[in-house]
């Protein structure tokens, strides 16, 4: 039943369509993840470039409101939901095995389903644009205007069923990993000598598990609203729409943090090897994430301020919000701490981890300001807001997946992305993000309202929406800077070594790409940094390249067709939701078959034996 | 009741399915970093979040239940008799699988599918007895949408019944692989996952039967 | 050469950033360009705020200069050669960390004191204004998408255009109809948001005169982004003037002569309150003989009634009925802006607006039939007598 590695290259080769549909390589789907929320990643872009197109001048009539209603609720969603979110799940994928020595994930397809419903869903969402019916009630959708009542249109289904949808995904990756770190850490590797990158996705997952079950009932509650006339936020059968806030936001600030712990990793991974220095206050640096994320349940109401919940409520989560500081403080001195005494090495990803620490200092510093209530009430919805998040997601989550991105793509595809184009990347993104999103402070403190789709003259914003939108443009073209790179790395296939930058983690130590399973032998740790220990140890530098193996005697779980089928069965399922129907039988057929669909890819998938489509000798 | 980790229990590299796992090819065995199957793991992470899931359906339904201007409230219509009896036999029955658990793990087949048996009938009693209140209710004119009371109770405990009805089918599949043999002690874990999950369904409804039921009759 | 370019560049755009919130910090914008600004507050309630804002950004300007030079520090200082040999392997410090947990904790407790102490001090309306007055009581009602003011106490009701009377405190109790918006008043006030099942509540006191802009600051819809308005704060005397106008502009005809029956001035559903204000009855506006004698202007009252304008408007500030789907029209031909409170109130782009809502704002709720240019120059006549 052995398969050897010849048998395995062959078909990784071969690369089929069919191998990648049925894939449950954590690799291969990571990839998948990586090039799916990269698309996804650059229509929020192009989004956001309309966007600054149309605020550029004032009174401007590029778009019709209602398009640039939906063209920011889907920048926001997507850049949430399918851009961010998944770009770390590509980092969570083909990392988290290798950094914890596992020759894959504890639920190899679970993942795979995670990855297709992912995938449809985000689709799904963006194939609302074609039917002329995107969704326009802002990505956070406050009732009532996201009732029937005020949004007839399709366009808020394809919202509240998406959202569903990719909810599923999370959550069904949450168990995975959650599963995999605790339990397949390789041998000697504690808790406490897990790489940083690990730990924060730990948290992240425990985030997800405890906060999306909040969002899919406030999204159930309204479903059940807009397609069979209930009213649990429609006041005019009683409902309020404080509660959809209140749900909204136990799911949205954890959510936050979903968004920048993996970021938060990622810098711990990258600033230790290029600073040749281990991280600085490893404990207090786990224990400040898991800080953050236990608050982060208890500020919520940090976004409703200005709803007048009354003072005890607004000091109670101002002062709840303002401890948030100091665990985010810690982070970011022991990130300096790591760096100081070092011997700093400035490529590609070190400067983008550098530049995520300069950038969320700023976002961390603005929303302390926010978090000072009363002064929030000037703030909250304008563009100061916008300038915050965005200091915060993009120059928190997007520099440090951008660094990670040059970090691990020799890893990932055993080539090195070219460090000349890299550096030209780094400063183009760096003066287009500050260009596009520092001038945003000012408009909103002199008065520019968020989500308005163009502003009279004479208000004063005229300068300030200019440079952002120049500033856009530099910025898209970064990102253009950085397609090229990817193209020419492509084109050059220059081989990269195992270990290019002298890392400290067990990804490291297998081949560039790694091999179908990973660790040949299964790795035993015995203390933090173990590949710097082995190199001390051994008194080099760099490990002698690792040579490829058969894997004779390793086993793999097989491709399976079943986690695409469930995918599928789930999106027909709630596409069946759309359809407006009687009450008495809740059901339509389309909501039955893709029930059917998803009921029978699970028995299938449940009685298919992990193995079975395995290559066999 | 925990097990002990088997040589043949694979599941770290190849089980990727909670409802049910058919491994017995001889893959080798990958330890855990805890003893703690990878599968028990998984269903114990899913639980943590159900129970934020439920707490949402349980606050919306406080929150909601006496806006009810027209239509009737919890005081006209619940009948605490007969969901008391449901409620009891949901309990019984969270005593019923764990014997059927106990008698996989003995390797007693007889044990094992009697209790099972009585198991998946109480599943099945309390998934009749809310098709019959629900029935009810609505011939009372509680309809889905008449009040937010009757929306947010049938939310709450349609989603509650989905879940019973979900732990019933699960139920039937492990015994029906175990009346074809394929449940020897070494893998009683199927079941011990299946049951684990209809622990958590039977404590939900500890806490709905008297949040929703005794203290809507109160106020 | 390229690493001394690489770290100066570095260097040199915070600075320049930190050149741009100098100039926000000193207050050097000059406050007449940007009118809607929160940084040139113009009432106590805003006054407050930015005090609070202004301490919060100094302290935020100062740990970000200490902590971002920190970093540009370490990395000017510790940048390594390939080739050096490898540096000392710190781990950690435990006296370090507590110093860098101790000291944002503290610099947080110097915000946390006024932070609390001004949510309690804006947090309830004061009982009499600065003039010793009881607060002036308007209700705000928020509708898609334009703003609604009635006072109570005095009976009169008006749209997108909010008059108060300088130094006397304002009680806004807020409401809306539909989704909802959030009432922004940038200079006198933060932004409150407000529910259809629930009041919310914010008070000013303005201390100079002047035109002022808000706007809605919630996403409510397709036109979010034109529900503008505008604060008039008048002289006591120019506000009792326009009060009295507005008060007695029902009982005029289009042409400014006394109509047969004059309505009660008094709003039923109104509250009386303490500190009620009776405003004698100030003679009425006198209006253009031009405007008295034109034959469009009595056309125009004609076509306001036949064309449907009547149904959701209407002309009377008093006594005009709760829940009008469109914006009260008294005093129309004085506002300063119309269509929402964006769009500057001219003949032209009032004929515009009447002739075609939609191409001036797409999706808006009105709905007008088929005009002529003649009948829509007659109604703008007809509106602009209404003074």
């Amino acid at each position: 039943m052995a398969t050897s590695v010849l048998e395995q290259t062959h078909v990784a080769k071969r690369g089929t369509l069919a191998s990648w549909l049925t894939t449950v390589d954590h690799k291969k789907i990571g990839i998948l993840y990586g090039a799916s929320a990269f698309l996804f990643f650059l229509i929020g872009g192009i989004e956001a470039l309309i966007i600054r197109t149309q605020l550029a001048r004032p009174d401007a009539t590029l778009v019709s409101p209602e398009f640039y209603n939906q063209l920011f609720t889907m920048h926001g969603t997507t850049m949430i939901f399918l851009g961010v979110m998944p770009l770390s799940a590509m980092f969570f994928n083909f990392f988290i095995p290798l950094l914890i020595g596992a020759r894959d994930v504890a639920f190899p397809r679970l993942n795979a389903m995670s990855l297709w419903v992912f995938i449809l869903g985000g689709l799904f969402m963006n194939f609302s644009f074609l039917m002329n019916a995107a969704p326009n009630g802002g990505w956070f959708g406050y009732a009532p205007l996201s009732s029937r009542q005020y949004s007839p249109g399709l366009n808020m289904d394809f919202w509240v069923i998406g959202l569903q949808i990719l909810g599923i995904a999370s959550l069904a990756a949450g168990v995975n990993f959650f599963t995999t770190i605790l339990n397949m850490r390789a041998r000697g590797m504690t808790l406490m000598r897990m790489p940083m990158f690990v730990w924060t996705t730990l948290i992240t997952q425990i985030l997800v598990l405890l906060s999306f079950p909040v969002i899919t009932v406030a999204l159930i509650l309204l479903m059940v609203d807009r397609t069979f006339g209930a009213s649990f936020f429609s006041v005019g059968g009683g409902g309020d729409p404080m509660l959809w806030q209140h749900l909204f936001w136990v799911f949205g600030h954890p959510e936050v943090y979903i968004l920048i712990l993996p970021a938060f990793g990622i810098i711990s991974e990258i600033l230790p090897v290029f600073s040749r220095k281990p991280l600085f206050g490893y404990s207090a640096m786990v224990f400040s994430s898991a800080f953050i994320a236990f608050l982060g349940f208890g500020v919520w109401s940090h976004h409703m301020f200005s709803t007048g919940m009354g003072p005890l409520a607004d000091t109670f989560f101002s002062l709840a919000t303002m401890l948030i500081a100091i665990p985010t403080g810690v982070k970011i001195f022991n990130w300096i701490g790591t760096l100081w005494g070092g011997s700093l090495q400035f490529k590609t990803p070190m400067l983008f981890a550098l530049g995520f620490i300069a950038m969320f200092i700023t976002g961390g510093l603005s929303g302390v300001m926010h978090s000072v209530a009363p002064a929030d009430l000037q703030q909250t919805d304008t563009y100061f807001v916008v300038a915050h998040f965005h200091y915060v997601l993009f120059g928190g989550s997007i520099f440090a997946l951008t660094a990670g991105a040059y970090y691990w793509w020799p890893k990932m595809f055993g080539t090195m992305l070219n460090e000349t184009i890299g550096k030209w990347h780094f400063w183009l993104m760096l003066a287009g993000f500050n260009l596009t999103f520092f001038p945003m402070h000012f408009a909103g403190l002199l008065g520019m309202p968020r989500r308005i789709y163009t502003y009279p003259a004479g208000l004063g914003f005229e300068l300030f929406n200019m440079m952002a939108t120049v500033g856009a443009f530099l910025l898209a073209f970064s990102i253009l800077v950085f397609m090229y790179n990817m193209w020419v790395t492509v084109r050059r296939n220059v081989p990269a070594p195992a270990d290019p930058w002298g890392g400290a983690t067990l990804e490291w130590t297998i081949p560039s790409p790694p091999q179908e399973w990973n660790f040949t032998v299964e790795p035993v740790v015995a203390e933090r940094d173990p590949v710097w220990a082995m190199k001390r140890a051994a008194g080099v530098r760099t490990l002698p390249e690792p040579t490829l193996d058969s894997g004779k005697g390793i086993h793999l779980p097989g491709p399976s067709w079943w986690p695409l089928v469930v995918a599928v069965g789930i999106l027909v399922f709630f596409i069946g939701f759309m359809v407006k129907h009687s009450y008495a039988f809740p059901f339509g057929p389309i909501t039955i078959v893709g029930f059917l669909l998803t009921a029978v890819g699970i028995f299938k998938w449940a009685y298919e034996a992990p193995d079975a489509n395995a290559p066999k000798h | 009741m925990p097990t002990p980790p088997s040589t043949e229990d694979v599941s770290t590299m190849s089980s990727a399915t909670l409802a049910h796992d058919e491994t017995h090819d001889a893959h080798e065995g990958h330890h855990t970093s805890f003893p703690i199957d990878n599968r028990k793991l998984a269903i114990w992470s899913f639980i943590g979040s159900e129970c934020l899931f439920f707490a949402t359906l349980i606050s919306t339904f406080l929150i909601y239940k006496d806006s009810h201007p027209k239509g009737p409230g919890p005081k006209d219509i619940f009948e605490v008799p007969l969901v008391t009896g449901g409620t009891a036999v949901l309990l019984f029955s969270s005593f019923f699988v764990v014997m059927a658990l106990n008698g996989a793990q003995e390797g007693n087949r007889k044990k094992m599918l009697g209790w099972l048996a009585a198991t998946i009938g109480c599943g099945l009693f309390f998934m009749g007895m809310q098709v019959y209140e629900f029935s009810h209710f609505y011939h009372e004119g509680l309809g889905y949408t008449t009040n937010l009371f009757g929306t947010s109770f049938y939310t709450l405990t349609g989603f509650h019944g989905t879940h019973v009805a979900i732990g019933t089918l699960w139920l039937i599949t492990v015994f029906k692989d175990a009346v074809k043999g394929n449940l020897p002690p070494a893998k009683a874990l199927n079941l011990e996952l299946a049951a684990l999950y209809w622990h958590f369904v039977d404590v939900v409804w500890i806490i709905i039967f008297p949040v929703v039921y005794l203290m809507s009759l109160r106020s | 050469m390229i690493r001394h370019l690489r770290i100066s560049s570095r260097r040199h755009l915070p600075l320049l950033l930190l050149g741009l919130v100098a100039v926000t910090l000193t207050g050097c914008l000059d406050a007449s360009q940007y009118p809607q600004s929160t940084l040139t507050p113009k009432g106590d309630y805003a006054e407050m705020v930015d005090k609070l804002f202004r301490t919060t950004l100094w302290l935020a300007t100062l740990v970000f200069i200490i902590v971002e030079a920190g970093l540009l520090w370490a990395i000017f200082k510790f940048r390594g050669k390939p080739d050096d040999p490898e540096p000392k392997q710190v781990h950690g410090s435990t006296t370090v960390e507590i110093i860098w947990t101790v000291i944002p904790a503290l610099v947080l407790a110097v915000v946390a004191v006024p932070t609390v102490q001004t949510i309690f001090e804006t947090a309830k309306v004061p009982a009499a204004s600065p003039d010793g007055q009881a607060p002036l009581r308007v209700d705000v009602v928020g509708h898609q998408w334009w703003w609604e003011f009635r006072y109570p106490e005095l009976g009169i009701t008006t749209a997108n255009q909010l008059h108060v009377p300088v130094g006397r405190t304002v009680d806004l109790r807020m409401k809306t109809v539909d989704v909802l918006h959030s009432f922004w008043i940038p200079q006198f006030a933060g932004k409150r948001d407000v529910f259809p099942n629930r009041e919310t509540r914010l008070w000013f006191t303005a201390k100079e005169t002047g035109a002022f802009p808000g706007a809605c600051a919630e996403f409510c819809g397709i036109q979010h982004g034109r529900m503008d308005f505008y604060v008039m704060v008048n002289t006591p005397e120019e506000f009792a003037g326009w009060v009295a106008t507005r008060q007695t502009d029902s009982l005029l005809g289009p042409t400014g002569l006394p109509k047969p029956a004059p309505t009660p001035v008094v709003d039923s559903t109104a509250k009386a309150g303490k500190g009620d204000v009776v405003v004698a009855a100030a003679p009425a506006v006198p209006v253009a003989p031009a405007a008295m004698t034109d034959p469009k202007v009595a056309e125009g009252e004609k076509y306001f009634a036949t064309k449907g304008c009547i149904g959701c408007h209407s002309l009377n500030s008093v006594g005009a009925p709760k829940g009008m789907i469109g914006p009260n029209l008294a005093g129309i031909g004085v506002r300063k802006n119309i269509a929402g409170g964006w769009l500057p109130n001219t003949d032209e782009n009032l004929h515009r607006w009447i002739k075609t809502p939609q191409l001036v704002k797409s999706g808006v709720l009105m709905q007008v039939p088929e005009m002529t240019d003649a009948e829509v120059d007659a109604l703008v006549a007809y509106l602009r007598t209404k003074q």
